[in-house]
């Protein structure tokens, strides 16, 4: 909301500063403070591109229409003050003017030869359309106070002075206060909990006490507007949708009276067009107030005028021209011919005031926010009105803005009241209600004492009615404890101790909080989990993988790209029913199709020989869960309701996945590097079993989109932790990866926290080294190989490692070789080679036992 | 310096000096007795030994002139046949000869050896700035990286970190935290909706949807919480959190926050200013400090949004907006089956994008979530911790 200074000031005495600017930035600075949001100050005509020369008030003595040019042109002759003519004459200057809204007598605003406008723009006296231009006439854009450029400023006419009396500028006289140049905008964000402030009522009222100065409140003024009886008929059929409908008839109003120059200077300082005398003032009396009003012409309406749901009613066409389709929990306004308006969006095109309105029926009325806020959000239709409505309005101000309406019309426009309709819901309408508050609240919570006195004045300030308890003087004996503190009725938020407490706080600033840092009691430091998570990321990292982020959507493609068959578990997922993109409605099963796409988009950018990884939830169903229950939100739910609601969520490990392209050793001046391969993937994964703290073991497994032949389950004895290996050739190639590229997935929630490891016992003896060399069966793992060797060497043995393996002539057809490298030793005494012969011996019998392999000469 | 292009793999063994044949070092006899001889056959071999220019020719030098046949060899082994009178003065005088050159070898010996070392030495010199990146280091993202950093100033003042899945029951996401049921937030235009949770059952037998959403806050972790533990409470709740934002350079439908939550006997807003004006210092310097603005919170009353201002902010010293934060509501507390009357407790939550963004100067919300390596291995920081 856009407000000026000098209309603040109104209400308020604002605090004295060398310039309207400098003013400006102590008002901002105290609504910051008091919780709202400033997005800027504009100071039209002023820095940063200032007007610089005098703005003089013309009066346009007589108009030359010149006919030989395409479009109009008047040479206009203007007196702008004694001393202002010519030469320094007391005579009228001569000024080419292309606007034609204006006649003889009109005021207007003119600069001189001499005066520098915004955009360096210098005003000369120059030979245009055939005649001396000794000036300019300027239009709002032009003095840089809003954007109109349809026609000059017409401050006035000084054969038809203003209705109220009020006097008019001379010539000659400064304009620039008159057209508000040099009144500093302030342009404030209201959060949707502070309805009360979108207006000048509600930001005077906290500018007042922000400065702690008095406040003059607009609503309390007399309009000296008289309430007849027998106004127009009003029905409410949407108890819950309006709480009040005020609606007042003027009667007799002229259709072309033109608003006065300084209410079109005050909707221009806050960014609203002038329309007509009828719909300025409304817009205007919502600024004020902050009742959004609507003037309908009487004359156009039908029976009487019902505030009810759409319901079957499909569209209205609203005074933009447009047609606007409902659902059936629309608020309307209606009359007998059917829907005349959006309630609290926007008016309906039939009943707008015209050119020949004489009948004028204003609307002030208060609809509830939530139904407001649906209807404007789903239709895309933002007005004035429904920004107000959907914060809420204050169903009491209603009367005070239809009289101001009324008062303002009638004064400018002449008529008369004829009627008053004030209609209220026949739903109790819940109204503020007392709030007992102990005074210590305020300190219990904001940490810093205030006095009785400081609580008292600042919850009046806010518009509370303020009492001791169970006394209903206004007088408050010091030693109160407790408080009976009414809310007004444009504070719906305000409603506990706590709400109150923040009002005190922020008034008094939120500053004047001295930081006290709080002792927690001592923490157990990170959970295991935590621990080992940060362990995995951070070896992953250093093992040379980068860690990326993925979102957790896919869609059907995805899977389908990996070759995921149609009855695989990780085909039934959770589906979002409002995804951004369309294409993607599924929580994640599985990390891989995230991490392959955050792959193919660094090698799509030129990168090579990339590992990534990430560590994330996935989302897994459960078959036959329970619904999600039903819980109160103002008590704690049963164990037993929660015990639910955690049944009814579905599953949600956490784990890490890895994709390795390219060289994991790479080429340089030292030779050629190596590929990535499924042996460096697995190992990758059993890496992470040890930095989780146990020892995974890799069994070959068929599973897409991996390799069949190259692929590995990694378990904790049998059960499967996840699975590492080559991928698909087929996938590699739809995905556009490297050939040979590998990748790992498995579940970090399913590797229990193990017990910590025993300290291993070190011997100091020296060790014995055998070779063994064995011819084994194709088929047979080498894993298996080496855990039975393990198993037959029994304690003496200290590690076993293979470190060659063949094939071919040398080897028996259907076998291989593999030749391990044995270190055995005792940690009592040195073993001669006897006693390592008899562990090697011993180790390659229980080898041949288990898997038919014989020890190679 | 010679710099080789490919250095040898292993150091340069010194070579094995050769050895020369009988013929070569075959010497003419000399008389033991005659002194001006033996003084020649000395002058001799020192200078032969002199000029033995490496490590080969002192080893044919030794032979010729220190070995079994050289000349002084041949002389010593004459005494023997000489007078008794004889020998005394030959065997001095060949002694103190054969001396002076055993001497002379080993000096020579030591210089040559010497030297060659640092031919060797000199021959293995490197190119030092060639790369040695054959396996190079990965990097954590800055998001994690940030989290754990922020993560452990905590847990320095006795906090512990509290998670929490990141579908949520619509329940914890928002009723529980005081979020009214027409509340702007819950628009299908702010919170993704779970349509279907693969449990079998169809949409159409759901009337009321699902009940869940993709949490929108990690504040459901807060009240988890609160249900699970007893106060006092004093949790970090790091994680990700969902808004349908359409991705542009400052917006992410996918974002990581973390949020705090105290609760305890007599917590007030000074023990909120005074937790995240330490955080702050924490984070970012000694001289950074924070400043409360009055806000609107469902979750909290009284509300603020912190400003922080710290001298390392990207663009210069300055204030720069950074979360919320307040006392947690009664109704929060209530929901949570903590009594408000007997407890009170402020929270606080902020972005983890948000905080790069005005921290480490990332200008654009995407570079943290393409994962393209070049950016991540460019932040990569692991000191630091992305702070």
């Amino acid at each position: 909301m856009r407000v000026a200074l000098s209309w603040l000031a109104e209400y308020v005495d604002l605090p004295a500063a060398p310039t309207p600017a400098a003013q400006a930035e102590l008002v901002a600075d105290k609504l910051v403070s008091l919780g709202f949001e400033v997005d800027g100050i504009d100071i039209p005509g002023g820095e940063p591109d200032p007007i610089a020369g005098p703005l003089l008030v013309g009066r346009v003595l007589q108009i030359e229409e010149l006919t030989e040019f395409k479009k109009p042109i008047r040479f206009v002759t203007v007196d702008i003050g004694p001393g202002n003519g010519p030469d320094g004459s007391d005579g009228p200057r001569g000024i080419i003017c292309g606007a034609t809204n204006f006649v003889v007598d009109d005021l207007v605003v003119v600069t001189p030869p001499g005066t520098v406008l915004p955009g360096g723009f210098e005003i000369a006296s120059r030979k245009t359309y055939g005649r001396i231009s000794d000036g300019m006439i300027c239009a709002a854009d032009e003095v840089g106070i809003g954007t109109d450029h349809s026609g000059i400023l017409v401050l006035g006419n000084v054969s038809e002075p203003p209705a109220d009396g009020s006097p008019l500028p001379s010539p000659g006289a400064d304009a620039a206060p008159l057209i508000g140049v040099g009144d500093p905008v302030i342009d404030v964000s209201i959060e949707t909990d502070r309805g009360y402030a979108m207006s000048l009522r509600g930001l005077g009222r906290e500018l007042a006490a922000g400065f702690e100065r008095p406040y003059r409140d607009p609503a309390g003024r007399d309009t000296g507007v008289s309430s007849p009886a027998g106004g127009y008929p009003v029905r409410i059929d949407a108890p819950d949708g309006c709480a009040r409908f005020v609606a007042l008839s003027v009667s007799g109003t002229d259709p072309n009276a033109a608003s006065p120059w300084w209410i079109r200077r005050r909707l221009t300082s806050a960014g609203i067009r002038s329309i007509s005398l009828a719909v300025d003032v409304t817009n205007l009396v919502m600024l004020e107030l902050g009742n959004p009003l609507h003037a309908y012409d009487a004359a156009t309406l039908s029976g009487p005028i019902v505030v009810r749901p759409a319901g079957s009613d499909r569209t209205v066409r609203t005074l933009d021209g447009a047609e606007r389709a409902l659902q059936p929990d629309d608020l309307l306004i209606t009359d007998d011919s059917g829907p005349i308006g959006l309630a609290g969006v926007m008016g309906g095109e039939a009943t707008e005031i015209s050119g020949s309105t004489t009948e004028v029926l204003i609307e002030a009325a208060s609809f509830d926010a939530p139904s407001i806020s649906r209807t404007s959000r789903r239709l895309r239709l933002t007005s004035e009105a429904s920004k107000r409505f959907e914060r809420s309005v204050d169903p009491e101000v209603a009367g005070a803005a239809a009289d101001r309406a009324a008062e303002l019309i009638i004064a400018y426009g002449g008529g008369t009241v004829t009627g008053r309709t004030d209609v209220r819901s026949s739903t109790e309408t819940v109204g503020p209600q007392p709030i007992a508050f102990a005074v210590a609240e305020a300190e219990r919570l904001a940490g810093r004492p205030y006095s009785l006195d400081t609580v008292v004045r600042r919850l009046r300030e806010v518009g509370c009615v303020v009492t001791a308890a169970d006394q209903a003087t206004r007088e408050i004996p010091q030693g109160t404890t407790t408080l009976t503190v009414l809310p007004p009725s444009w504070r719906p938020d305000l409603t506990r101790p706590a709400d109150l407490v923040e009002e005190i706080a922020r008034l008094e600033s939120y500053d004047t909080i001295e930081p006290v840092l709080p002792q927690a009691p001592a923490g157990r430091g990170y959970t295991g989990r935590q621990r080992r998570l940060r362990a995995v990321s951070d070896d992953l990292a250093a093992a040379g993988l980068v860690e990326t982020l993925t979102f957790p959507f896919f869609g059907d493609a995805d899977l389908d790209r990996l070759e995921v068959p149609a009855d695989d578990i990780r085909r039934r997922r959770v589906t979002v029913a409002n995804p951004l993109d369309a294409q993607r409605p599924y929580l994640r099963t599985t990390l891989l199709p995230g991490l392959l796409d955050a792959m193919g988009r660094n090698l799509s950018r030129g990168n090579r020989d990339v590992s990534l990884f990430e560590i994330g939830q996935v989302f897994l169903p459960k078959f036959g869960a329970p619904t999600m229950p039903e819980l109160p939100a103002d008590r704690r739910p049963t164990d037993g309701q929660l015990a639910v609601l955690d049944a009814a969520l579905p599953d949600q490990p956490r784990r890490v996945a890895a994709v390795l392209t390219g060289e994991w050793d790479r080429s340089g001046w030292w030779g050629r590097g190596r590929p990535a391969d499924w042996a460096d993937v697995i190992e990758l994964g059993k890496r992470i079993g040890r930095v989780s703290g146990t020892q995974l073991t890799p069994v070959p497994v068929q599973r897409a989109p991996f390799h069949p032949g190259r692929a590995a389950e990694l378990r904790i004895g049998n059960w499967p932790v996840g699975i590492a290996g080559e991928l698909h050739p087929r996938v590699l190639e739809s995905l556009g990866l490297p050939a040979r590229s590998v990748a790992l997935e498995l579940t970090l929630d399913t590797i229990p926290e193990p017990e910590p490891p025993s300290p291993p016992v070190v011997s100091a003896f020296p060790p014995v080294r055998v070779d063994l060399a064995l011819t084994v069966p194709d088929g047979v793992p080498a894993g298996e190989v080496a855990a039975a060797l393990r198993a037959g060497a029994g304690p003496l043995l200290e590690s076993v490692r293979l470190f060659d393996l063949f094939t071919g002539d040398q080897v028996q057809a259907g076998h291989h070789s593999l030749a391990f490298a044995l270190v055995v030793r005792a940690t009592d005494r040195t073993l001669t080679a006897a006693e390592a012969n008899e562990v090697r011996d011993a180790a390659a019998a229980e080898a041949a036992r288990r898997h038919a392999t014989s020890v190679r000469a | 310096m010679r710099v080789p292009v490919r250095p040898d793999p292993e150091r340069t063994p010194l070579p094995a000096p050769n050895s020369a044949t009988e013929a070569d070092v075959a010497g003419t006899p000399v008389d033991p007795t005659d002194e001006q001889a033996v003084t020649a056959a000395t002058d001799a071999a020192l200078a032969a030994l002199a000029a033995a220019t490496d490590l080969d020719e002192l080893k044919t030098t030794q032979q010729r002139f220190v070995g079994d046949k050289s000349p002084l060899a041949l002389a010593n082994r004459a005494i023997g046949a000489l007078d008794k009178s004889q020998k005394a003065t030959a065997g001095k005088l060949v002694g103190a000869a054969r001396g002076r050159v055993t001497k002379a070898l080993a000096a020579r010996r030591a210089e040559l050896e010497q030297q060659h070392e640092q031919q060797v030495l000199a021959a293995e010199t490197v190119d030092v700035t060639l790369p040695g990146d054959r396996h190079p280091r990965g990097a954590r993202s800055p998001i994690t990286a940030l989290t754990d950093r922020v993560c452990d100033v905590f847990v320095a003042m006795g906090w512990e970190i509290a998670e929490g899945p990141e579908l949520e029951a619509e329940w914890l996401n928002f009723d529980g935290l005081n979020f009214p049921p027409d509340h702007p937030a819950r628009a299908e235009a702010d919170t993704f909706y779970i349509g279907d949770v693969g449990d079998g059952r169809k949409p159409e037998d759901r009337p009321g949807g699902t009940g869940m959403v993709l949490r929108t806050h990690t504040s459901p972790v807060q009240l988890r919480s609160m249900l699970t533990r007893t106060p006092p409470i004093y949790v970090l709740c790091p994680g990700r959190a969902f808004r349908t934002d359409e991705m542009d350079s400052t917006h992410t439908p996918v974002f990581h926050q973390f949020e705090g939550l105290a609760i305890d006997r007599h917590l007030s807003m000074a023990h909120l200013r005074g937790t995240l004006d330490h955080f702050a210092r924490a984070m970012f310097g000694a001289e950074a400090r924070t400043r409360f603005r009055p806000h609107f919170f469902p979750f909290t009353e009284p509300s603020a949004e912190v400003d922080v201002w710290f001298p390392g902010k990207k663009g210069g010293p300055g204030w720069v907006e950074w979360g919320g934060c307040g006392m947690v509501d009664p109704n929060v507390l209530i929901a949570g089956g903590i009594d408000p009357t007997e407890w009170s407790g402020f929270a606080f939550g902020m972005g983890i994008e948000r905080t790069l963004m005005f921290s480490r100067g990332v200008g654009d919300m995407r570079d943290l979530v393409d994962g393209d390596v070049r950016f991540t291995v460019g932040f990569d920081d692991p000191a630091r911790r992305a702070g």
